[in-house]
């Protein structure tokens, strides 16, 4: 794979998003700009206002005869099967009789305008039986509530391990979930066709799980339905699996009444109705030496899964397979549960498990530091996975590509990492209410689906006579930048310049069978899938070339939009003409699959991830210890992202996966009422990272001269994700800033999300527990 | 009845027959097809719908969020959204401009919002920094970004600031305001003089008073209420004045926290601050003090500010104007001495007298644009080191601003020291017992306002760190 190039746009430059111009002027249309057609219904969901009831009768009339109601629907109105669970059949569209979560749809009324959906709506009564509900994780586990069983990862004598080590420590920690907050709320578009075929506008992340489930729910076969989505104003896994029940909901509507219908979740309705980042309660119990090198370990990892399955599984293994970190961890039994509560369904959030599973081995790695005394970064160092040896993972995958402590050095050299904790010391020296702490996070982020099925991808690519070029694959635009990097990919191949290639929306019937984007897999896969079948094209242009120039295909060469054969040349434009008056086929689709990977989803042993991508961060902040505030003053990341397929676009991802790492673990909190209705549910009771709230000093790299090891598109290395957890670094500062109150003597008692409420209490607990032990000691 | 009339992007719309209480954003996307501004909350906290105007007579060019504003509200002036800033096809306005350089895009949805309060910045005249930037894009929210990018092009674009072409481009800023409308059986009255707005009071006692609608504005964008009759106040200019004398201001209730804010900071800088931290400058741009008062919430930020500053309203009905002490005019949660048939006309706030300093102190998840979990308001008079008099009031402890009393009359005659303060602070749970809710708990409120009394102390004995804001 050649990586030098002349052409505009090739692979590694720093293209622009290319829709940056329609974002900036308004005209990037997302699914509610579109035109409506004339007729187009919209809908309004009745949604159970209880955690867990049965439902004893729904009465639609009134607002079946409503002002401008067209169709009223539940349950027993599904023409096909009713569910949409992505891996089990477990998630009804419209709760059929029961609900088991606050915000369970229950009736759907599509109406002429959205208003008069509203009030008809008002009018739906529905008489339940309301049931004893779980809401809290610790009920679930007590009472073995799960949606899908535990799963176990065991390497070793974790039990003998801990037993005979020379410390043992336990502990408790929590990690809260967290909203995607998209900007664009999820909506559905359906149109339905004289022939009983449907067009549906998604705003999805998985167009071939939306049309599989519309089929689904339609009782139709796949191919009846058409889903597309050019772009989304953004998703984070929270459209993963998702979007379905609403697109479904539209279909059904739409055949019904043979007008096209439209839903689009207000904010507030979005946020009650689908699910989010899981959050975790974690239980460790922990041995290790001297030197604070960990000989076996123990975690519980409890999930709120919510009331079904979706992606939790998935989820679940991703958490497990992220507890070990950067750390080799010779004995250990991780042990995960998907609680079952009465509330929305959790779901895909940007590091799938991940950022969970790195925060309780974080936790872990600080409390040994404070049982010893030591350093955090000392007890990281003597845990590091090591190059040769120490190197199996939990799972049994070795770590090959281990860059992680060169890495973690050069970021420390580089930013003075001694000299800032010096500083830190002074400061708090001198200061009496403000407190500064500093932490260090290493990341190492396993890439690819856990599942190796998905990890598949396909493209079409066309040339057209004049040379432009139209491309498609089964990866879905949320901001991401997906579509300019594989469009890049494309004009490296044919060595055009990236203005002749037409990106275009992601659409069913163009590519069938796609994976979700997701997994930070989308360059990944779908690069390598358009890069096959470009070079099928390019294949059969450099034949043409060849006769026309009489030479041997070898002597052909692609270069800066033309087509070489030693001296003589042809523009790439009439290589295309004369490709196609030779009578050969200018299109081609192309097809990739991620090679050796292997996973059993029943003993947790594999291969699950092709490649690890690597990153550190060290954060600053001060924290307020009369109220709680907190500001991260700075900030500095060195990112692995191998041989970048667009730093412009990479360091966008970094910095944007950071402030909403960062949104997790500080100001986004979500807070459930004993009914178990959600009280978060807008930005005025939720609150996302603002402009002000990103460090002070911000100073994001990517590591260069770093290609991945793995001959992956253009040896680059998937950027969407790891960067996230690197976030956690101000989560340990601020617990590190609390642990400072004390001089270091206790360890800090603070979950995630770390709220000024939570940093207060915090404060006030590790002083109560000091006084406490420097009276017993004095005693 | 009179049409709506205001220009949209340089074209004079004049509407007859739209609801005068559907929302700007609504009107933008469905009525004009102007779909670049965006719906991410319908609750005036995202910024996705923002959109720039020059009211009815002002110079100034404010960027708003459409999704708050009324259709009503827009009579009399120059609305601009992101598509009139560039020809389709044509070069990009310098804002869109550089945040197309900085990559300061990636899903686009929050984009058209960005460039809007930006481009407000570029023609406000300011010198930019990046605590204006920050000031100027607090109300905006970007969850892909992490807004470095755009805050880079900020610095750039609106360095140079820009020249206001809105007035050369429309034919007239001074577009006659009616001052009644009907449409779809709702009325909608924008009066002009006080004696008329009190007249469609007395006549329709149960109709909404709107001011910015910032708080009002929620029902009709998100409750999709259609109130037969709507009274706007905001026309009338008595109400946006802003009065200064030499021990007192008086502050018009439909005076927009953006007009009242240079004369509050100028005299008690901390709530200067604190006014900065209400909402976004979208907000502050429409929103107002008489509205914070009218709408009695609990967790208003101005009331303590006000109380312990010892302010007195103005009420006016058909009967005339009464006096009323802002402490009293709250009388349980959300409900107020105003009489159906009165208005409040202004708040009248004392300047600080020798020896008295104020702070505020505002507490709350996030710094920008959020609401309080607890405020508090401190007006003290120290002669000689002795605490001669103390005004206390808090926010958010109670269910209404109410004042504390206990630290008040703990502190009130103690020689000002970290002691006296502490045993003011102890005073806090007899004088209020606040409750848990979705923001903070009882415990978090008590705690926290009890330490607001060694920041204040620490505060007035000048400690470089009193916030971490600062640093
Ligand atoms: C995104 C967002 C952020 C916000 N942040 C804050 C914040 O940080 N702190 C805070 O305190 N508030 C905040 N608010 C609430 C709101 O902005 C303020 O309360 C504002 O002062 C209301 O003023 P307004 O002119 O918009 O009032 P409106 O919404 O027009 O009216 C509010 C109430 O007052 C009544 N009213 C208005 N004028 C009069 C009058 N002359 N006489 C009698 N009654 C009258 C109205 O009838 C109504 O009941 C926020 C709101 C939003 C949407
Ligand atoms: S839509 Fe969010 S502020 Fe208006
Ligand atoms: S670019 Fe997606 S929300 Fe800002």
């Amino acid at each position: 794979m050649s990586v030098d190039s002349d052409i505009v746009g090739a692979v590694h430059a720093k293209v622009r998003h290319d829709s940056a111009r329609g974002h900036v002027t308004g005209e990037a249309r997302y699914i509610d700009d579109m035109p409506m057609l004339p007729g187009t219904l919209e809908v309004v969901l009745v949604t159970s206002p209880h955690p867990h009831a049965g439902i004893v009768s729904i009465d639609v009339s009134a607002a079946r005869s409503a002002d401008g109601v067209r169709a009223v629907m539940s349950a027993d109105d599904i023409p096909g099967v009713n569910d949409v669970g992505p891996v089990f059949e477990d998630e009804p569209v419209l709760a059929a009789g029961f609900v088991d979560y606050v915000g369970a749809p229950v009736v759907a009324i599509a109406a002429d305008s959205y208003d008069q959906a509203r009030n008809a709506a008002a009018l739906v009564t529905v008489e339940y039986d309301v049931r004893p509900a779980v809401l809290e994780i610790e009920q679930a586990l007590e009472q073995e509530l799960y949606t899908y069983p535990p799963q176990f990862m065991t390497i070793g004598e974790p039990e003998a391990a801990i037993a005979k080590a020379s410390h043992r420590i336990d502990g408790e920690v929590r990690c809260g979930g967290q909203d995607h907050f998209y900007l664009e709320g999820h909506i559905a578009m359906a149109i339905p066709h004289d022939n009983g075929d449907l067009d549906v506008y998604s705003s999805t992340q998985h167009p071939s799980e939306v049309q599989h489930g519309v089929a689904h729910v339609l009782g139709v076969p796949t191919n009846a339905v058409t889903v597309e989505v050019r772009r989304m104003g953004g998703a984070f896994g929270g459209k993963e699996s998702q979007a379905t029940i609403f697109a479904a909901i539209a279909a059904v509507l739409a055949d019904r009444c043979g007008q096209p219908v439209k839903i689009r979740l207000r904010r507030d309705d979005d946020m009650i109705m689908t699910g989010k980042r899981h959050d975790f309660l974690f239980r460790y119990d922990v041995g290790f030496d001297d030197d604070g090198r960990i000989e076996g370990v123990d975690i519980l990892m409890a999930m709120r899964s919510g009331n079904v399955a979706d992606l939790s599984p998935g989820v679940l293994a991703r958490a497990l397979c992220h507890a070990d970190n950067c750390y080799y961890l010779p004995n250990a039994r991780l042990r995960g549960y998907p609680c079952k509560t009465n509330t929305v369904s959790n779901t895909a959030f940007r590091g799938f498990g991940g950022p969970q599973g790195m925060l309780v081995i974080e936790t872990v790695i600080e409390h040994i530091a404070r049982t010893l005394g030591r350093s955090v970064d000392e007890v990281r160092a003597v845990n590091y996975y090591g190059a040769e040896d120490r190197n199996v993972t939990p799972y049994q995958q070795r770590v090959k590509d281990n860059i992680i402590v060169a890495l973690v050095d050069r970021l420390r050299s580089e930013i003075d990492f001694d000299g800032m904790l010096q500083a830190v010391d002074s400061f708090n020296a001198s200061h009496e209410t403000l407190k500064k702490g500093i932490a260090m996070m290493p990341v190492k982020f396993g890439v690819s689906f856990n599942t190796p099925k998905l990890n598949q991808a396909g493209a079409l690519v066309h040339v057209y006579t004049d040379g432009s070029v139209h491309l498609n694959h089964g990866g879905t635009e949320m901001g991401q930048g997906l579509f300019t990097k594989v469009a890049q990919v494309v004009a490296s191949v044919f060595e055009i310049d990236l203005d002749n290639i037409k990106i275009s929306s992601t659409r069913t019937d163009k590519v069938p069978n796609t994976s979700a984007t997701a997994a930070s897999s989308g360059s990944d896969l779908n690069g390598m899938a358009a890069f096959n079948a470009t070079n099928t094209i390019k294949a059969r242009m450099a034949e043409v070339a060849a006769s026309h120039f009489e030479t041997s295909v070898d002597a052909i060469e692609f270069r800066q939009n033309r087509v070489y054969a030693g001296n003589e040349s042809l523009s790439f434009a009439d290589l295309a003409q004369l490709t196609w008056d030779e009578r050969v086929s200018l299109s081609a689709t192309g097809y990739y699959s991620t090679p050796g990977l292997h996973w059993d989803a029943k003993s947790l042993i594999g291969n699950p991830f092709y490649y690890f991508a690597y990153g550190a961060a060290v954060s600053q902040v001060v924290i307020d210890t009369l109220t709680g505030e907190s500001r991260v003053l700075r900030t500095d990341i060195l990112q692995d992202c191998g041989n970048s397929l667009n730093p412009a676009i990479d360091l966008g991802q970094i910095e944007g996966a950071f402030i909403q790492g960062q949104g997790w673990l500080t100001s986004e909190e979500l807070v459930w009422d004993e009914s178990g209705r959600l009280l978060t549910h807008g930005p005025s009771t939720y609150k996302i990272p603002g402009s002000r709230d990103v460090p002070r000093e911000f100073n994001v790299h990517i590591l260069e001269d770093a290609p991945n090891r793995e001959p992956t598109i253009f040896r680059s290395k998937a950027v969407g994700e790891p960067p996230l957890m690197l976030a956690l670094s101000v989560w340990l500062a601020i617990r590190d800033a609390v642990s400072r109150v004390v001089d270091h003597r206790h360890m800090p008692h603070l979950d995630a999300p770390a709220t000024p409420e939570a940093i207060l209490m915090a404060v006030d607990d590790i002083r109560r527990r000091d006084s406490q032990t420097t009276t017993a000691a004095k005693v | 009845m009179a049409a709506i009339s205001f220009t949209l992007n340089g074209e004079l719309r004049q509407e007859s027959s739209v609801s005068p209480t559907m929302t700007a954003l609504d009107f933008l996307r469905e009525n004009a097809g102007l779909t670049g501004t965006k719906e991410g909350c319908a609750e005036g906290d995202c910024g996705a719908c923002t959109i720039v105007m020059v009211r009815n007579g002002a110079d100034r060019l404010e960027a708003v969020m459409a999704c708050l504003l009324v259709v009503g509200q827009l009579d009399g002036a120059q609305v601009v959204t992101v598509e009139g800033l560039t020809e389709r096809g044509g070069e990009l306005e310098s804002v869109q401009q550089a945040i197309v350089t900085q990559d300061g895009t990636q899903c686009g949805f929050c984009t058209p919002g960005f460039v809007m309060a930006l481009y407000a910045l570029r023609h406000s005249g300011e010198t930019v920094t990046d605590e204006v930037i920050h000031d100027a894009l607090a109300g905006n929210l970007c969850r892909c970004t992490g807004y470095r990018s755009i805050v880079d092009a900020a610095r750039t674009a609106c360095s140079v600031s820009g020249k206001d072409n809105i007035n050369s481009r429309d034919d007239s800023n001074t577009l006659p305001a009616s001052d009644a409308y009907e449409a779809g059986g709702q009325l909608y009255f924008a009066p002009k003089t006080i004696d008329a707005l009190i007249a469609r009071r007395v006549e329709y006692p149960d109709a909404p008073l709107l001011s910015g609608g910032t708080d009002l504005g929620l029902l009709f964008s998100k409750e999709r209420q259609k109130f037969p009759v709507t009274i706007y106040t905001q026309n009338v200019d008595e109400l946006r004045r802003i009065e200064e004398d030499d021990t007192s201001f008086t502050i018009g209730a439909a005076a927009t926290y953006t007009e009242a804010l240079p004369y509050i900071e100028a005299e008690y800088a901390s709530f200067g601050v604190l006014i900065r931290r209400i909402g976004s400058r979208q907000i502050r741009n429409v929103g107002t003090i008489g509205g914070n008062i009218g709408n009695a919430s609990p967790i208003g930020d101005t009331p303590p500010c006000l109380i312990a500053l010892d302010s007195v309203l103005t009420l006016r009905g058909p009967n005339g104007a009464r006096e009323i002490s802002l402490e009293d005019f709250f009388l349980d949660y959300r409900k107020t001495d105003l009489a159906k048939d009165e208005i409040i006309e202004n708040v009248r706030v004392p300047k600080l007298g020798n020896g008295q300093i104020f702070r505020t102190y505002k507490i709350s998840k996030r710094y920008d644009q959020d609401i309080s979990s607890v405020i508090g308001a401190f007006r003290l008079t120290l002669e000689n080191g002795v605490v001669t008099a103390a005004r206390i009031a808090f926010g958010g402890m109670a269910a209404v601003p109410k004042r504390a009393i206990g630290c008040e009359a703990a502190l009130t005659g103690a020689v000002w020291s970290e002691d006296a303060v502490r045993q003011a602070a102890a005073a806090i749970e007899e004088d209020f017992s606040p409750i848990d809710d979705h923001r903070a708990s009882a415990a978090y409120r008590l705690r926290v306002a009890a330490n607001l009394f060694v920041r204040l102390y620490r505060d007035l004995e000048g400690a470089d760190d009193v916030e971490v804001m600062a640093l």
